[in-house]
């Protein structure tokens, strides 16, 4: 590890340490959305940009670990033709449960994922967000059908992660809610995830993924079991996706099936591309830019030409939030082929510091031979 | 029976339509090599501007600005974006196209609002008594024009000298391009005549029995990308097999619903994605596709 990636590893800790200190209950929710956005993304980029299998489902995983979660977790209720079936397992038992049952539905769509190539791929995961649509508004009983159920706090070791009125905790002076205190759990998930993909990015399996995605046939004929690496591929990163889930299910406090739909799997795909193909940074980059944007076009909407308050005629927005990362994904395929990672990387190059050892590694661009 | 039949020729008549759209989808493919997820805001594109047009220009010149309008469209994503990103991948040429379907979908979807637009179309809700079996005289209209649209288009690919360019350039790219034939001309022709075919596509997707234009048409448009899939991308044949079958399959799942309601409801949205899969496990490269051959 170089001086200048531990130096960012500490400020980025340090700041994540002390935002929960400043910043109100708004921001933090948002961070967190950023945060599960960022864990989900990861999962993607390990797919679509390091092994580059096309997967416009990913939101339906998402799906999987949240109704999962809540299912796996809460108390079975009774109510006539509103009952809500569950289990009443343990919270954190619930959540690595949810992770699983992503990752088995993931291995259930092996038989497609393994063999469908590009856009026949893409098109085929695209079935799964219709599909889970579907299930999620039939499936009343586990989802609460359309208007989705409450979501069980955390609890870990005895400590709740949700509001506790009863015995408010207060450290330094700021009370600690619900945010404040999933703020830490969501840091100290995505760090977990974000290492963990690190480190298959940059073993063996990261360099055979990367040699599926430049060139299939080469790839086995060097030896790498391509139709296992795939599947396997599309399982993990599910299960990302399902962990993703349960985190904004517990921010959400209430999962709603609509929620996961194509817009979601289209955004989690714009996050990838923005923010760099293939590398765990790019991902979470990508991540924050995509989901912070609403939120900062909202906050400074007064100040912006041509976005209105909420409630007006005009660009609201999250509308606005959406046009522009659908056209950031132009801009950025059209003239920064790395992402806004690429685009970091190459200030430092004219800045002319040295680079971290690992940046340059990974090629964002396949050369013209590896289209197919 | 009776139903059966109505269910039938309804079922066709959409399938005819969801076929323009996989039509469209097939011939950006194979000039371009790209898959088009922006072909759903294409079709929007179309309907939005024969519905704003139709009261003050009527309905036939709404319907020629309409498939005047999504034509430049798709002409112009395909010069300002496509043409532009060439060096990259193919899937990631894929992804632009999402971009393009955000930015497009979500600014027409607020000018749409709430509202739901009627296309001014003349066949109403008027419907044609054949024995016992009832069909509207719209579903008709649509097989019928869609049909001869489809066959027009498949001699104007066979025998002009626009579709030998354009079958040549699919073929092998480059050495049409060593013949003479303009590889940005065709392009950007197919992207048009494909944002032409999901114009008149969304003419006869919000009329009669659909109550018209509203936001949740691109859902309903993509349920074409499935009767291309699974006719196979690069194939025309596939792409009318493929929507044929989407549209009867909908269609009977729709109608039968009472009697397959423990299934779920909206079990007719989700069936051509179900069907798809099904045929997708058993022929990875889709009915009529070609089977991806590599030399090494």
């Amino acid at each position: 590890m170089s001086r200048s990636t531990i130096l960012w590893s500490a400020a980025l800790a340090a700041a994540a340490l002390v935002i929960p200190f400043y910043l109100d209950a708004s921001w933090l929710q948002d961070g967190l959305f950023a945060m599960a956005a960022a864990i989900g993304a990861i999962g993607l980029n390990l797919l679509t940009g390091a092994t580059g299998q096309l997967s416009m489902g990913h939101a339906f995983f998402l799906a999987v670990g949240a109704f999962g979660y809540v299912y796996f977790a809460s108390e079975p209720q009774e109510g006539g033709a509103h009952a809500l079936g569950g289990l009443g397992l343990p919270t954190p038992l619930a959540a690595v449960l949810a992770v699983l049952l992503a990752g088995v539905a993931g291995g259930l769509f092996s038989p497609i994922a393994a063999r469908l190539k590009g856009a026949y791929l893409g098109i085929a995961t695209l079935a799964l967000i219709f599909i889970g649509q579907f299930a999620m508004t039939n499936a009343t009983p586990v989802t609460g059908g359309h208007n989705g159920r409450p979501v069980p706090p955390m609890e870990l070791f005895g400590f709740v992660f949700a509001d506790t009125p009863e015995a408010p905790l207060v450290i330094a002076g700021v009370p600690f809610g619900a945010l404040e205190r999933l703020w830490f759990l969501g840091a100290i998930l995505l760090l977990g995830a974000g290492l963990f993909a690190r480190g298959v990015l940059r073993g063996r399996p990261g360099r055979a993924m990367n040699t599926i995605r430049d060139h299939e046939i080469a790839a086995g004929v060097m030896g790498v079991p391509v139709s296992r690496y795939r599947a396997g591929v599309f399982v993990l990163s599910s299960m990302y996706g399902g962990l993703a889930g349960v985190l904004v299910a517990l921010v959400f406090q209430q999962t709603v099936p609509d929620y996961f739909g194509l817009l979601l799997a289209l955004a989690y795909l714009a996050m990838i591309i923005i923010g760099g193909l293939g590398s765990v940074a790019g991902a979470v980059i990508g991540a924050v830019f995509v989901s912070m944007l609403p939120r900062l076009l909202t906050r400074y909407s007064d100040a912006l030409p041509l976005i209105v308050q909420p409630g007006q005629e005009g660009v609201g927005a999250a509308e606005a939030a959406q046009i522009l990362y659908g056209l950031a994904v132009v801009v950025v395929v059209l003239f920064l082929p790395g992402g806004l990672l690429g685009l970091i990387t190459q200030l430092r190059l004219r800045t002319g510091r040295p680079l971290p050892a690992a940046a340059p590694k990974h090629s964002l661009t396949p050369t013209p031979e590896t289209r197919n | 029976m009776t139903t059966f039949l109505e269910l039938l020729v309804n079922g066709i008549s959409i399938g005819a339509v969801y076929a323009l759209i996989a039509l469209g989808f097939v011939i950006i493919f194979k000039a371009t090599e790209v898959v088009n997820f922006a072909h759903a805001s294409l079709l929007l594109v179309g309907g939005f501007i024969v519905a704003k047009t139709h009261e003050s220009v009527g309905f036939w010149l709404a319907l020629l600005l309409g498939l005047a309008g999504a034509a430049a469209v798709g002409a112009l994503i395909e010069f300002a974006v496509i043409r532009r990103a060439n060096v990259i991948s193919h899937s990631i040429l894929a992804i632009v196209t999402i971009g393009v379907d955000i930015v497009l979908t979500t600014e027409l979807t607020r000018q749409i609002g709430t509202e739901v637009l009627a296309l001014g179309d003349p066949w109403g809700s008027e419907v044609l008594h054949l024995g016992a079996v009832n069909i509207p005289l719209a579903r008709i209209a649509a097989l019928v024009t869609a049909s001869l649209v489809i066959a027009l288009f498949l001699l104007a690919f066979k025998y002009t000298n626009w579709g030998v360019a354009m079958r040549a350039t699919a073929e092998d790219a480059e050495t049409a391009a060593l013949m003479g034939v303009r590889r940005g001309r065709v392009s950007m022709g197919a992207w048009a005549v494909a944002g032409a075919l999901a114009a008149l596509a969304a003419l006869f997707m919000c009329i009669f029995p659909t109550p018209g234009l509203d936001r949740t048409v691109t859902a309903t448009a993509m349920k074409a990308f499935p009767a291309a899939i699974l006719g196979g991308l690069d194939s025309t044949t596939g792409a009318l097999a493929g929507g044929l079958i989407i549209g009867v399959t909908e269609s009977l799942v729709g109608g039968y619903q009472s009697e397959l309601v423990f299934l779920g409801r909206g079990l007719g949205d989700v069936a051509p994605f179900l069907v798809m899969i099904i045929i997708l496990l058993i022929r990875p490269a889709g009915l009529f596709g070609t089977r991806e051959l590599a030399r090494v």
